[in-house]
Protein backbone atom coordinates (compact mmCIF):
# COMPACT_ATOMS: atom_id res chain seq x y z
CA UNK A 1 0.00 0.00 0.00
CA UNK A 2 2.95 2.42 0.76
CA UNK A 3 4.62 2.17 -3.07
CA UNK A 4 0.79 2.36 -3.81
CA UNK A 5 0.55 5.84 -2.21
CA UNK A 6 4.04 7.04 -3.07
CA UNK A 7 3.52 6.50 -6.68
CA UNK A 8 0.67 8.61 -6.54
CA UNK A 9 2.16 11.47 -4.55
CA UNK A 10 4.49 11.60 -7.33
CA UNK A 11 1.70 11.79 -9.81
CA UNK A 12 0.33 14.92 -7.66
CA UNK A 13 3.22 16.60 -7.36
CA UNK A 14 2.88 18.09 -10.75
CA UNK A 15 -0.80 19.57 -9.95
CA UNK A 16 -2.31 21.77 -7.34
CA UNK A 17 -4.71 20.99 -4.76
CA UNK A 18 -2.30 18.63 -3.26
CA UNK A 19 -4.10 18.29 0.13
CA UNK A 20 -7.28 17.57 -1.19
CA UNK A 21 -5.62 14.69 -3.30
CA UNK A 22 -4.00 13.09 -0.31
CA UNK A 23 -6.36 13.05 1.71
CA UNK A 24 -8.74 11.71 -1.35
CA UNK A 25 -6.15 8.77 -1.56
CA UNK A 26 -6.29 8.72 2.21
CA UNK A 27 -9.97 7.72 1.99
CA UNK A 28 -9.13 5.51 -0.67
CA UNK A 29 -6.63 3.76 1.04
CA UNK A 30 -8.70 3.37 3.87
CA UNK A 31 -11.43 2.14 2.17
CA UNK A 32 -9.87 -1.03 0.33
CA UNK A 33 -7.97 -1.90 3.88
CA UNK A 34 -11.75 -1.42 5.24
CA UNK A 35 -13.75 -2.78 2.68
CA UNK A 36 -16.45 -3.05 5.50
CA UNK A 37 -16.41 0.58 5.65
CA UNK A 38 -17.46 1.33 2.15
CA UNK A 39 -19.92 -1.89 1.90
CA UNK A 40 -21.45 -0.60 5.19
CA UNK A 41 -21.48 3.26 3.23
CA UNK A 42 -23.29 1.65 0.60
CA UNK A 43 -26.07 -0.21 1.80
CA UNK A 44 -26.64 1.91 5.01
CA UNK A 45 -28.86 4.78 2.84
CA UNK A 46 -31.19 2.23 0.87
CA UNK A 47 -31.41 -0.10 3.37
CA UNK A 48 -32.41 2.63 6.07
CA UNK A 49 -35.03 4.30 3.15
CA UNK A 50 -36.35 0.51 2.73
CA UNK A 51 -36.68 -0.36 6.05
CA UNK A 52 -38.03 3.15 7.24
CA UNK A 53 -40.69 3.10 4.48
CA UNK A 54 -41.43 -0.51 2.98
CA UNK A 55 -40.99 -2.57 5.72
CA UNK A 56 -42.46 -0.33 8.33
CA UNK A 57 -45.24 -0.05 5.94
CA UNK A 58 -45.94 -3.85 6.07
CA UNK A 59 -45.49 -3.93 10.18
CA UNK A 60 -47.96 -0.94 9.67
CA UNK A 61 -50.43 -3.21 7.36
CA UNK A 62 -50.08 -5.93 9.82
CA UNK A 63 -51.15 -3.85 12.81
CA UNK A 64 -54.06 -2.05 11.27
CA UNK A 65 -55.70 -4.66 10.22
CA UNK A 66 -56.70 -5.55 13.85
CA UNK A 67 -58.20 -2.07 14.68
CA UNK A 68 -61.50 -1.28 13.89
CA UNK A 69 -63.16 2.05 12.37
CA UNK A 70 -65.87 3.17 14.72
CA UNK A 71 -69.41 3.12 12.69
CA UNK A 72 -70.48 6.62 14.11
CA UNK A 73 -67.33 8.79 14.11
CA UNK A 74 -65.30 6.95 11.37
CA UNK A 75 -62.36 7.93 13.35
CA UNK A 76 -60.11 4.84 14.08
CA UNK A 77 -60.09 3.13 16.74
CA UNK A 78 -56.47 1.50 18.09
CA UNK A 79 -58.09 -1.35 20.04
CA UNK A 80 -56.55 -5.06 19.13
CA UNK A 81 -59.37 -6.93 17.75
CA UNK A 82 -59.88 -10.00 15.51
CA UNK A 83 -63.35 -8.16 14.18
CA UNK A 84 -61.65 -7.99 10.78
CA UNK A 85 -60.68 -11.49 10.32
CA UNK A 86 -64.14 -12.57 12.25
CA UNK A 87 -66.43 -10.87 9.08
CA UNK A 88 -64.24 -12.32 6.26
CA UNK A 89 -64.45 -15.73 8.11
CA UNK A 90 -67.62 -15.33 8.36
CA UNK A 91 -69.42 -13.86 5.24
CA UNK A 92 -69.31 -16.37 1.97
CA UNK A 93 -69.82 -13.41 0.07
CA UNK A 94 -65.64 -12.76 1.20
CA UNK A 95 -65.01 -16.45 0.33
CA UNK A 96 -66.21 -16.15 -2.80
CA UNK A 97 -64.62 -13.07 -3.54
CA UNK A 98 -61.06 -14.88 -2.67
CA UNK A 99 -61.65 -18.11 -4.46
CA UNK A 100 -62.61 -15.81 -7.91
CA UNK A 101 -59.41 -14.05 -7.28
CA UNK A 102 -56.66 -16.47 -6.96
CA UNK A 103 -58.74 -19.10 -9.22
CA UNK A 104 -58.50 -16.35 -11.70
CA UNK A 105 -54.81 -15.97 -11.13
CA UNK A 106 -53.99 -19.19 -11.59
CA UNK A 107 -55.64 -19.61 -15.09
CA UNK A 108 -54.40 -16.41 -16.48
CA UNK A 109 -50.67 -17.38 -15.48
CA UNK A 110 -51.70 -21.11 -17.20
CA UNK A 111 -52.79 -19.32 -19.82
CA UNK A 112 -49.49 -16.87 -20.28
CA UNK A 113 -47.46 -19.87 -20.07
CA UNK A 114 -49.09 -22.03 -22.92
CA UNK A 115 -48.73 -18.51 -25.30
CA UNK A 116 -45.46 -17.47 -24.01
CA UNK A 117 -43.33 -21.20 -23.78
CA UNK A 118 -43.75 -21.72 -27.48
CA UNK A 119 -42.49 -18.12 -28.31
CA UNK A 120 -39.93 -18.07 -26.06
CA UNK A 121 -38.64 -21.35 -27.69
CA UNK A 122 -38.90 -19.86 -31.19
CA UNK A 123 -37.15 -17.12 -29.96
CA UNK A 124 -34.36 -18.99 -28.02
CA UNK A 125 -33.68 -21.95 -30.61
CA UNK A 126 -35.48 -21.19 -33.65
CA UNK A 127 -35.19 -17.65 -34.90
CA UNK A 128 -32.12 -15.83 -36.42
CA UNK A 129 -30.40 -12.63 -34.72
CA UNK A 130 -32.72 -10.20 -37.01
CA UNK A 131 -36.11 -11.85 -36.12
CA UNK A 132 -35.04 -12.18 -32.30
CA UNK A 133 -34.17 -8.88 -32.16
CA UNK A 134 -37.68 -7.64 -33.94
CA UNK A 135 -39.50 -10.49 -31.39
CA UNK A 136 -38.02 -9.00 -28.77
CA UNK A 137 -38.59 -5.96 -29.28
CA UNK A 138 -42.58 -6.57 -30.15
CA UNK A 139 -42.69 -8.02 -26.66
CA UNK A 140 -40.97 -5.42 -24.93
CA UNK A 141 -42.45 -2.17 -25.67
CA UNK A 142 -46.37 -3.72 -24.93
CA UNK A 143 -44.89 -4.63 -21.49
CA UNK A 144 -43.70 -0.52 -20.93
CA UNK A 145 -46.59 0.86 -22.56
CA UNK A 146 -49.62 2.11 -20.12
CA UNK A 147 -50.94 -0.52 -18.56
CA UNK A 148 -54.86 1.75 -17.97
CA UNK A 149 -54.94 1.95 -21.84
CA UNK A 150 -54.22 -1.43 -22.55
CA UNK A 151 -57.15 -2.32 -20.16
CA UNK A 152 -58.98 0.31 -21.44
CA UNK A 153 -58.72 -0.81 -24.89
CA UNK A 154 -60.07 -4.15 -24.48
CA UNK A 155 -63.31 -2.63 -23.33
CA UNK A 156 -63.54 -0.87 -26.92
CA UNK A 157 -62.97 -4.58 -28.61
CA UNK A 158 -65.09 -6.61 -26.30
CA UNK A 159 -67.96 -4.02 -26.31
CA UNK A 160 -71.42 -4.92 -28.09
CA UNK A 161 -70.29 -2.63 -30.75
CA UNK A 162 -66.72 -3.41 -30.30
CA UNK A 163 -64.46 -4.96 -33.16
CA UNK A 164 -64.62 -8.23 -32.07
CA UNK A 165 -68.74 -8.20 -32.48
CA UNK A 166 -68.16 -6.13 -36.09
CA UNK A 167 -65.02 -9.37 -37.17
CA UNK A 168 -67.66 -11.67 -36.04
CA UNK A 169 -70.45 -10.80 -37.57
CA UNK A 170 -68.13 -10.13 -41.09
CA UNK A 171 -67.63 -13.73 -41.04
CA UNK A 172 -71.54 -14.77 -40.38
CA UNK A 173 -70.44 -15.84 -37.20
CA UNK A 174 -72.96 -15.10 -34.26
CA UNK A 175 -72.34 -12.05 -31.28
CA UNK A 176 -69.49 -13.08 -28.79
CA UNK A 177 -70.84 -10.01 -26.08
CA UNK A 178 -68.39 -11.41 -23.98
CA UNK A 179 -67.89 -8.01 -23.02
CA UNK A 180 -67.87 -7.41 -18.95
CA UNK A 181 -67.86 -10.52 -17.53
CA UNK A 182 -64.79 -12.82 -16.14
CA UNK A 183 -64.40 -14.22 -19.40
CA UNK A 184 -63.13 -10.63 -19.82
CA UNK A 185 -61.06 -10.42 -16.67
CA UNK A 186 -59.33 -13.25 -17.91
CA UNK A 187 -58.66 -12.45 -21.65
CA UNK A 188 -57.48 -8.65 -20.48
CA UNK A 189 -55.20 -10.18 -17.50
CA UNK A 190 -53.57 -12.83 -19.71
CA UNK A 191 -53.38 -9.59 -22.42
CA UNK A 192 -51.79 -7.19 -19.84
CA UNK A 193 -48.57 -9.74 -17.95
CA UNK A 194 -48.34 -11.89 -21.21
CA UNK A 195 -45.29 -9.95 -21.46
CA UNK A 196 -44.02 -10.39 -18.00
CA UNK A 197 -44.47 -14.79 -18.56
CA UNK A 198 -42.53 -14.65 -21.98
CA UNK A 199 -39.07 -12.34 -20.89
CA UNK A 200 -38.08 -15.11 -18.39
CA UNK A 201 -39.05 -17.66 -20.35
CA UNK A 202 -37.38 -16.65 -23.17
CA UNK A 203 -34.05 -16.21 -21.37
CA UNK A 204 -33.96 -19.71 -19.27
CA UNK A 205 -34.66 -21.13 -22.94
CA UNK A 206 -31.92 -19.11 -23.78
CA UNK A 207 -29.46 -20.07 -21.64
CA UNK A 208 -29.24 -23.67 -22.23
CA UNK A 209 -26.01 -24.87 -23.82
CA UNK A 210 -26.68 -26.37 -26.91
CA UNK A 211 -24.06 -29.17 -26.13
CA UNK A 212 -26.70 -30.43 -23.39
CA UNK A 213 -29.18 -31.01 -26.19
CA UNK A 214 -26.94 -32.50 -28.77
CA UNK A 215 -25.69 -34.76 -25.55
CA UNK A 216 -29.28 -35.69 -25.19
CA UNK A 217 -29.80 -36.80 -28.84
CA UNK A 218 -26.22 -38.32 -28.89
CA UNK A 219 -26.90 -40.92 -26.22
CA UNK A 220 -30.16 -42.25 -28.23
CA UNK A 221 -33.09 -39.44 -27.20
CA UNK A 222 -35.88 -39.31 -29.10
CA UNK A 223 -36.75 -35.38 -29.96
CA UNK A 224 -39.77 -35.73 -27.68
CA UNK A 225 -37.68 -37.01 -25.02
CA UNK A 226 -34.80 -34.85 -25.26
CA UNK A 227 -37.70 -32.23 -24.94
CA UNK A 228 -39.39 -33.69 -21.64
CA UNK A 229 -36.03 -34.05 -19.92
CA UNK A 230 -33.71 -31.93 -20.67
CA UNK A 231 -35.17 -28.62 -21.93
CA UNK A 232 -38.58 -28.72 -20.01
CA UNK A 233 -36.55 -29.27 -16.71
CA UNK A 234 -33.99 -26.62 -17.55
CA UNK A 235 -36.28 -23.94 -18.25
CA UNK A 236 -38.97 -24.70 -15.88
CA UNK A 237 -37.18 -21.66 -13.28
CA UNK A 238 -38.03 -19.24 -15.93
CA UNK A 239 -41.91 -20.38 -16.20
CA UNK A 240 -42.09 -19.98 -12.07
CA UNK A 241 -40.39 -16.95 -12.59
CA UNK A 242 -42.72 -15.58 -15.08
CA UNK A 243 -45.33 -16.60 -12.92
CA UNK A 244 -44.44 -14.88 -10.15
CA UNK A 245 -45.46 -12.01 -11.96
CA UNK A 246 -48.47 -12.65 -13.54
CA UNK A 247 -49.59 -14.24 -10.48
CA UNK A 248 -48.93 -11.55 -8.14
CA UNK A 249 -50.16 -8.56 -10.61
CA UNK A 250 -53.49 -10.58 -11.05
CA UNK A 251 -54.22 -11.40 -7.29
CA UNK A 252 -53.21 -7.31 -6.19
CA UNK A 253 -55.29 -5.63 -9.36
CA UNK A 254 -58.95 -3.80 -9.58
CA UNK A 255 -58.27 -1.94 -12.29
CA UNK A 256 -58.54 -4.88 -14.89
CA UNK A 257 -61.76 -6.54 -12.66
CA UNK A 258 -63.67 -2.88 -12.40
CA UNK A 259 -62.82 -1.58 -16.06
CA UNK A 260 -63.45 -4.83 -18.04
CA UNK A 261 -65.67 -6.99 -15.61
CA UNK A 262 -69.02 -6.71 -14.55
CA UNK A 263 -71.11 -7.13 -11.54
CA UNK A 264 -70.03 -10.70 -10.47
CA UNK A 265 -66.11 -9.93 -11.20
CA UNK A 266 -65.45 -8.44 -7.52
CA UNK A 267 -61.60 -8.96 -6.59
CA UNK A 268 -59.98 -8.68 -3.53
CA UNK A 269 -58.42 -5.39 -4.98
CA UNK A 270 -61.90 -4.20 -5.36
CA UNK A 271 -63.05 -4.72 -1.58
CA UNK A 272 -59.68 -3.11 -1.16
CA UNK A 273 -60.51 -0.26 -3.21
CA UNK A 274 -64.05 0.14 -1.97
CA UNK A 275 -62.89 0.28 1.64
CA UNK A 276 -60.40 2.87 1.49
CA UNK A 277 -61.69 5.11 -1.33
CA UNK A 278 -65.69 4.57 -0.24
CA UNK A 279 -66.42 3.44 2.98
CA UNK A 280 -63.07 4.76 4.55
CA UNK A 281 -62.73 1.52 6.38
CA UNK A 282 -59.17 1.33 6.56
CA UNK A 283 -58.38 -1.59 9.08
CA UNK A 284 -60.75 -3.88 7.30
CA UNK A 285 -59.15 -2.97 3.73
CA UNK A 286 -56.10 -4.31 5.10
CA UNK A 287 -57.04 -7.25 6.63
CA UNK A 288 -58.30 -8.17 3.52
CA UNK A 289 -55.42 -7.34 1.82
CA UNK A 290 -53.25 -9.69 4.23
CA UNK A 291 -54.74 -12.77 2.07
CA UNK A 292 -52.96 -11.69 -0.82
CA UNK A 293 -49.89 -11.35 1.13
CA UNK A 294 -49.85 -14.46 2.69
CA UNK A 295 -50.82 -16.34 -0.53
CA UNK A 296 -47.99 -15.05 -1.85
CA UNK A 297 -45.54 -14.89 0.66
CA UNK A 298 -46.48 -19.13 0.44
CA UNK A 299 -45.66 -18.39 -3.32
CA UNK A 300 -42.90 -17.44 -3.74
CA UNK A 301 -41.06 -19.81 -0.83
CA UNK A 302 -41.72 -22.17 -3.38
CA UNK A 303 -40.45 -20.12 -6.17
CA UNK A 304 -37.57 -19.82 -4.25
CA UNK A 305 -37.27 -23.82 -3.95
CA UNK A 306 -37.63 -24.38 -7.75
CA UNK A 307 -34.90 -21.93 -8.80
CA UNK A 308 -37.03 -19.32 -9.59
CA UNK A 309 -34.95 -16.51 -8.07
CA UNK A 310 -32.04 -16.97 -10.54
CA UNK A 311 -34.41 -16.63 -13.63
CA UNK A 312 -35.63 -13.67 -12.62
CA UNK B 1 -32.48 -29.19 -35.37
CA UNK B 2 -36.38 -29.42 -34.99
CA UNK B 3 -38.09 -30.62 -37.83
CA UNK B 4 -39.47 -28.35 -40.71
CA UNK B 5 -43.20 -28.87 -39.58
CA UNK B 6 -42.28 -27.80 -36.04
CA UNK B 7 -40.36 -24.71 -36.87
CA UNK B 8 -43.44 -23.80 -38.92
CA UNK B 9 -45.32 -24.16 -36.28
CA UNK B 10 -43.55 -22.63 -34.16
CA UNK B 11 -43.27 -19.49 -36.06
CA UNK B 12 -46.82 -19.01 -36.73
CA UNK B 13 -47.48 -19.54 -32.99
CA UNK B 14 -45.11 -17.01 -32.42
CA UNK B 15 -46.75 -14.60 -35.39
CA UNK B 16 -50.15 -15.23 -33.70
CA UNK B 17 -49.02 -14.37 -30.25
CA UNK B 18 -47.40 -11.00 -31.83
CA UNK B 19 -50.43 -10.12 -33.40
CA UNK B 20 -52.35 -10.64 -30.18
CA UNK B 21 -49.86 -8.18 -28.25
CA UNK B 22 -49.98 -5.61 -31.19
CA UNK B 23 -53.43 -5.53 -32.45
CA UNK B 24 -54.95 -3.76 -29.53
CA UNK B 25 -52.41 -1.20 -29.46
CA UNK B 26 -53.04 -0.71 -33.29
CA UNK B 27 -56.80 -0.32 -32.54
CA UNK B 28 -56.43 2.53 -30.06
CA UNK B 29 -54.40 4.74 -31.88
CA UNK B 30 -57.31 4.49 -34.83
CA UNK B 31 -59.67 5.18 -32.25
CA UNK B 32 -58.21 8.65 -30.87
CA UNK B 33 -59.32 9.80 -34.59
CA UNK B 34 -62.65 9.20 -33.99
CA UNK B 35 -65.11 11.74 -34.81
CA UNK B 36 -67.72 10.71 -32.80
CA UNK B 37 -68.20 10.69 -29.04
CA UNK B 38 -69.65 7.02 -29.65
CA UNK B 39 -67.13 4.31 -29.11
CA UNK B 40 -68.17 1.97 -31.79
CA UNK B 41 -66.55 0.19 -34.62
CA UNK B 42 -65.81 0.77 -37.07
CA UNK B 43 -65.10 4.79 -36.66
CA UNK B 44 -67.54 7.52 -37.44
CA UNK B 45 -64.73 9.45 -39.24
CA UNK B 46 -61.56 11.06 -39.37
CA UNK B 47 -60.68 14.27 -36.77
CA UNK B 48 -57.65 15.46 -34.51
CA UNK B 49 -59.91 18.03 -32.78
CA UNK B 50 -59.58 15.76 -29.54
CA UNK B 51 -55.70 15.88 -29.62
CA UNK B 52 -56.14 19.54 -29.28
CA UNK B 53 -59.18 19.26 -26.32
CA UNK B 54 -56.48 17.07 -25.16
CA UNK B 55 -54.10 19.32 -24.81
CA UNK B 56 -55.36 22.34 -24.12
CA UNK B 57 -57.27 20.97 -21.12
CA UNK B 58 -56.18 22.24 -17.78
CA UNK B 59 -56.95 19.12 -15.55
CA UNK B 60 -55.13 17.03 -17.98
CA UNK B 61 -52.16 19.47 -17.87
CA UNK B 62 -52.07 19.46 -13.95
CA UNK B 63 -52.34 15.73 -14.35
CA UNK B 64 -49.73 15.40 -16.46
CA UNK B 65 -47.04 17.88 -14.99
CA UNK B 66 -47.35 16.44 -11.37
CA UNK B 67 -46.89 12.93 -13.19
CA UNK B 68 -43.77 14.42 -14.86
CA UNK B 69 -42.69 15.65 -11.08
CA UNK B 70 -43.20 13.07 -9.32
CA UNK B 71 -41.35 10.25 -11.82
CA UNK B 72 -38.19 12.70 -12.00
CA UNK B 73 -37.97 12.64 -7.98
CA UNK B 74 -39.00 9.26 -7.66
CA UNK B 75 -36.18 8.38 -10.94
CA UNK B 76 -33.71 10.02 -9.15
CA UNK B 77 -33.90 8.70 -5.70
CA UNK B 78 -34.31 5.19 -7.37
CA UNK B 79 -30.69 5.83 -9.05
CA UNK B 80 -29.36 6.96 -5.89
CA UNK B 81 -30.35 4.45 -3.35
CA UNK B 82 -30.33 1.73 -6.39
CA UNK B 83 -27.02 1.77 -7.84
CA UNK B 84 -25.81 2.07 -4.36
CA UNK B 85 -27.34 -1.25 -3.49
CA UNK B 86 -25.96 -2.76 -6.42
CA UNK B 87 -22.46 -2.10 -5.88
CA UNK B 88 -22.31 -3.34 -2.25
CA UNK B 89 -24.39 -6.35 -3.80
CA UNK B 90 -21.58 -7.08 -7.02
CA UNK B 91 -18.41 -6.11 -5.04
CA UNK B 92 -18.65 -7.41 -1.44
CA UNK B 93 -20.29 -10.38 0.25
CA UNK B 94 -22.04 -10.31 3.22
CA UNK B 95 -24.12 -12.35 5.53
CA UNK B 96 -27.62 -11.82 3.99
CA UNK B 97 -26.64 -10.71 0.92
CA UNK B 98 -29.21 -13.25 -0.71
CA UNK B 99 -31.92 -11.56 1.58
CA UNK B 100 -30.95 -7.74 0.39
CA UNK B 101 -31.35 -8.54 -2.73
CA UNK B 102 -35.11 -10.46 -2.01
CA UNK B 103 -35.60 -7.26 0.16
CA UNK B 104 -35.49 -5.28 -3.01
CA UNK B 105 -37.71 -7.29 -5.50
CA UNK B 106 -40.57 -7.43 -2.77
CA UNK B 107 -42.09 -4.07 -3.99
CA UNK B 108 -43.20 -5.73 -6.83
CA UNK B 109 -43.27 -9.04 -6.30
CA UNK B 110 -46.17 -8.49 -3.88
CA UNK B 111 -49.77 -8.03 -5.75
CA UNK B 112 -50.21 -4.25 -5.93
CA UNK B 113 -52.90 -3.94 -3.08
CA UNK B 114 -50.15 -5.10 -0.10
CA UNK B 115 -47.78 -2.43 -1.07
CA UNK B 116 -50.82 0.07 -1.81
CA UNK B 117 -52.55 -0.63 1.72
CA UNK B 118 -49.32 -0.83 3.12
CA UNK B 119 -47.89 2.20 2.41
CA UNK B 120 -51.74 3.94 3.34
CA UNK B 121 -52.24 2.10 6.83
CA UNK B 122 -48.14 3.63 7.35
CA UNK B 123 -49.00 7.08 6.16
CA UNK B 124 -51.94 6.85 8.46
CA UNK B 125 -50.67 5.80 11.16
CA UNK B 126 -47.84 8.08 11.04
CA UNK B 127 -50.62 10.96 10.72
CA UNK B 128 -48.69 11.65 7.68
CA UNK B 129 -51.44 13.45 4.78
CA UNK B 130 -51.39 12.22 1.32
CA UNK B 131 -49.39 14.94 -0.80
CA UNK B 132 -47.17 14.66 -3.73
CA UNK B 133 -44.57 13.45 -1.51
CA UNK B 134 -46.44 10.30 -0.67
CA UNK B 135 -46.69 9.58 -3.85
CA UNK B 136 -43.19 9.93 -4.67
CA UNK B 137 -41.99 7.77 -1.87
CA UNK B 138 -44.38 4.96 -3.10
CA UNK B 139 -43.11 5.03 -6.62
CA UNK B 140 -39.48 5.35 -5.22
CA UNK B 141 -39.48 1.64 -3.09
CA UNK B 142 -40.79 -0.23 -6.46
CA UNK B 143 -38.11 2.00 -9.05
CA UNK B 144 -35.44 0.98 -6.82
CA UNK B 145 -35.67 -2.46 -8.16
CA UNK B 146 -35.37 -1.73 -12.01
CA UNK B 147 -32.35 0.39 -11.37
CA UNK B 148 -30.66 -1.71 -9.11
CA UNK B 149 -30.88 -5.17 -11.72
CA UNK B 150 -29.37 -2.80 -14.28
CA UNK B 151 -26.89 -1.93 -12.49
CA UNK B 152 -25.93 -5.12 -10.87
CA UNK B 153 -26.18 -6.85 -14.20
CA UNK B 154 -23.51 -4.62 -15.71
CA UNK B 155 -21.44 -4.74 -12.50
CA UNK B 156 -21.22 -8.25 -12.60
CA UNK B 157 -19.98 -8.41 -16.64
CA UNK B 158 -17.41 -5.85 -15.46
CA UNK B 159 -14.47 -7.78 -13.82
CA UNK B 160 -12.81 -5.85 -10.12
CA UNK B 161 -9.64 -6.33 -11.90
CA UNK B 162 -10.19 -3.31 -13.10
CA UNK B 163 -10.63 -1.05 -10.60
CA UNK B 164 -7.93 -3.09 -8.93
CA UNK B 165 -5.60 -1.94 -11.72
CA UNK B 166 -6.56 1.77 -12.16
CA UNK B 167 -5.37 1.97 -7.95
CA UNK B 168 -2.33 -0.06 -8.25
CA UNK B 169 -1.51 3.11 -10.89
CA UNK B 170 -2.10 5.79 -8.70
CA UNK B 171 -5.49 6.33 -9.03
CA UNK B 172 -7.81 7.61 -6.24
CA UNK B 173 -11.46 6.55 -5.74
CA UNK B 174 -12.96 9.94 -7.15
CA UNK B 175 -10.80 9.24 -10.28
CA UNK B 176 -11.11 5.25 -10.52
CA UNK B 177 -15.07 6.09 -10.10
CA UNK B 178 -14.83 9.14 -13.17
CA UNK B 179 -12.76 7.48 -15.73
CA UNK B 180 -12.84 3.37 -15.21
CA UNK B 181 -16.30 2.66 -13.60
CA UNK B 182 -18.48 5.43 -14.81
CA UNK B 183 -17.69 4.56 -18.63
CA UNK B 184 -18.72 0.62 -17.69
CA UNK B 185 -21.89 1.97 -16.28
CA UNK B 186 -23.18 5.00 -17.97
CA UNK B 187 -25.32 3.21 -20.17
CA UNK B 188 -26.81 0.96 -17.40
CA UNK B 189 -27.85 3.73 -15.38
CA UNK B 190 -29.80 5.76 -18.30
CA UNK B 191 -31.51 2.21 -18.71
CA UNK B 192 -32.85 1.91 -15.51
CA UNK B 193 -33.38 5.57 -15.05
CA UNK B 194 -35.46 5.56 -18.41
CA UNK B 195 -37.49 2.45 -17.34
CA UNK B 196 -37.95 3.63 -14.02
CA UNK B 197 -39.23 6.71 -15.16
CA UNK B 198 -41.70 4.77 -17.30
CA UNK B 199 -42.98 2.42 -14.41
CA UNK B 200 -43.69 5.70 -12.59
CA UNK B 201 -45.19 7.82 -15.14
CA UNK B 202 -47.57 4.52 -15.57
CA UNK B 203 -48.44 3.39 -12.20
CA UNK B 204 -51.86 3.62 -10.84
CA UNK B 205 -52.35 0.12 -8.49
CA UNK B 206 -50.43 1.58 -5.74
CA UNK B 207 -50.97 5.43 -6.49
CA UNK B 208 -54.61 5.19 -5.85
CA UNK B 209 -53.52 4.34 -2.37
CA UNK B 210 -50.92 6.98 -1.90
CA UNK B 211 -52.29 9.95 -3.13
CA UNK B 212 -54.63 12.43 -1.36
CA UNK B 213 -56.91 14.71 -3.40
CA UNK B 214 -54.51 15.42 -6.71
CA UNK B 215 -54.41 13.19 -9.57
CA UNK B 216 -51.49 12.33 -11.55
CA UNK B 217 -52.23 11.30 -15.29
CA UNK B 218 -53.14 7.47 -14.86
CA UNK B 219 -55.46 8.36 -11.71
CA UNK B 220 -56.55 11.06 -13.88
CA UNK B 221 -57.32 8.65 -16.79
CA UNK B 222 -58.72 6.06 -14.51
CA UNK B 223 -61.20 8.61 -13.33
CA UNK B 224 -62.32 9.05 -16.85
CA UNK B 225 -62.70 5.25 -18.36
CA UNK B 226 -64.77 4.31 -15.09
CA UNK B 227 -67.09 7.05 -15.23
CA UNK B 228 -67.23 7.05 -18.85
CA UNK B 229 -66.49 10.94 -19.01
CA UNK B 230 -64.29 12.31 -21.62
CA UNK B 231 -63.29 8.75 -24.03
CA UNK B 232 -62.57 10.63 -26.69
CA UNK B 233 -59.75 12.46 -24.65
CA UNK B 234 -58.55 9.21 -22.83
CA UNK B 235 -58.66 8.08 -26.48
CA UNK B 236 -56.11 10.93 -27.38
CA UNK B 237 -53.89 10.64 -24.53
CA UNK B 238 -54.11 7.17 -25.33
CA UNK B 239 -52.65 7.58 -28.43
CA UNK B 240 -49.67 9.88 -27.44
CA UNK B 241 -48.47 7.79 -24.48
CA UNK B 242 -48.07 4.74 -26.71
CA UNK B 243 -45.86 7.09 -29.00
CA UNK B 244 -44.06 8.79 -26.02
CA UNK B 245 -43.29 5.19 -24.21
CA UNK B 246 -41.81 4.03 -27.26
CA UNK B 247 -39.05 6.39 -27.24
CA UNK B 248 -37.52 5.98 -23.88
CA UNK B 249 -38.19 1.77 -23.46
CA UNK B 250 -36.33 1.76 -27.93
CA UNK B 251 -33.56 3.99 -26.22
CA UNK B 252 -32.83 1.82 -23.49
CA UNK B 253 -33.20 -1.12 -25.18
CA UNK B 254 -30.64 0.19 -27.80
CA UNK B 255 -28.52 1.47 -24.51
CA UNK B 256 -28.14 -2.14 -22.78
CA UNK B 257 -27.51 -4.16 -26.22
CA UNK B 258 -24.34 -1.44 -26.81
CA UNK B 259 -22.68 -3.85 -23.95
CA UNK B 260 -24.13 -7.41 -24.80
CA UNK B 261 -25.59 -6.87 -21.73
CA UNK B 262 -29.24 -7.23 -23.03
CA UNK B 263 -29.67 -10.86 -23.76
CA UNK B 264 -28.86 -11.86 -20.28
CA UNK B 265 -30.20 -8.74 -18.25
CA UNK B 266 -33.25 -9.50 -20.24
CA UNK B 267 -35.32 -10.86 -17.36
CA UNK B 268 -33.63 -8.73 -15.13
CA UNK B 269 -34.66 -5.30 -17.08
CA UNK B 270 -37.75 -7.33 -16.89
CA UNK B 271 -38.48 -7.45 -13.22
CA UNK B 272 -39.58 -3.90 -13.55
CA UNK B 273 -43.35 -4.14 -12.93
Amino acid sequence: MATGLDSAEGLSRRRPGRPVRAARLRLSGLFWRHPWAKALLLLAPPLLAFGLVYLAALVALFVSSFWTVNPFTTEIEHVWTLSNYRTLWDAGAYHQIAYRTIGIAAVVTVTDAILAFPLGYFMARIAGGRSRAFVFVAVLLPLWSSYLIRVYIWRLILDNDGVLNWSLRKVGLPAANIGYSNWAVWLVFTYVWLPFMILPVYGALERIPESFVEASRDLGASAFTTFRRVILPLALPGVVAGSIFTFSLTLGDYVTPLLAGGASSQFIGNVVYDSVGVSNNVPFAAAFAAIPLVVMAVYLLIARKLGAFEAL
Amino acid sequence: MEQRSTRIALAAWTTLVVLFLWIPLALIMVYAFNKSNVQSWPIAGFTTHWFHVAWTSSDVRGALWLSVRVALIATTAAILLGSAAAFAVARFAFFGRDAVSFLFILPIALPGIVTGMALNSFFIAGHIDANMWTIVIGHATFCIVIVYNNVLARLRRSSPSLIEASQDLGADGLQTFRFVIWPVLSTALVAGGLLAFALSFDEVVVTFFTAGAQNTLPLLIFGYIRLGQQLPVVNAIAFAMIVVTVIPVALAQRLMRDTGVLRRGAAATLAAK
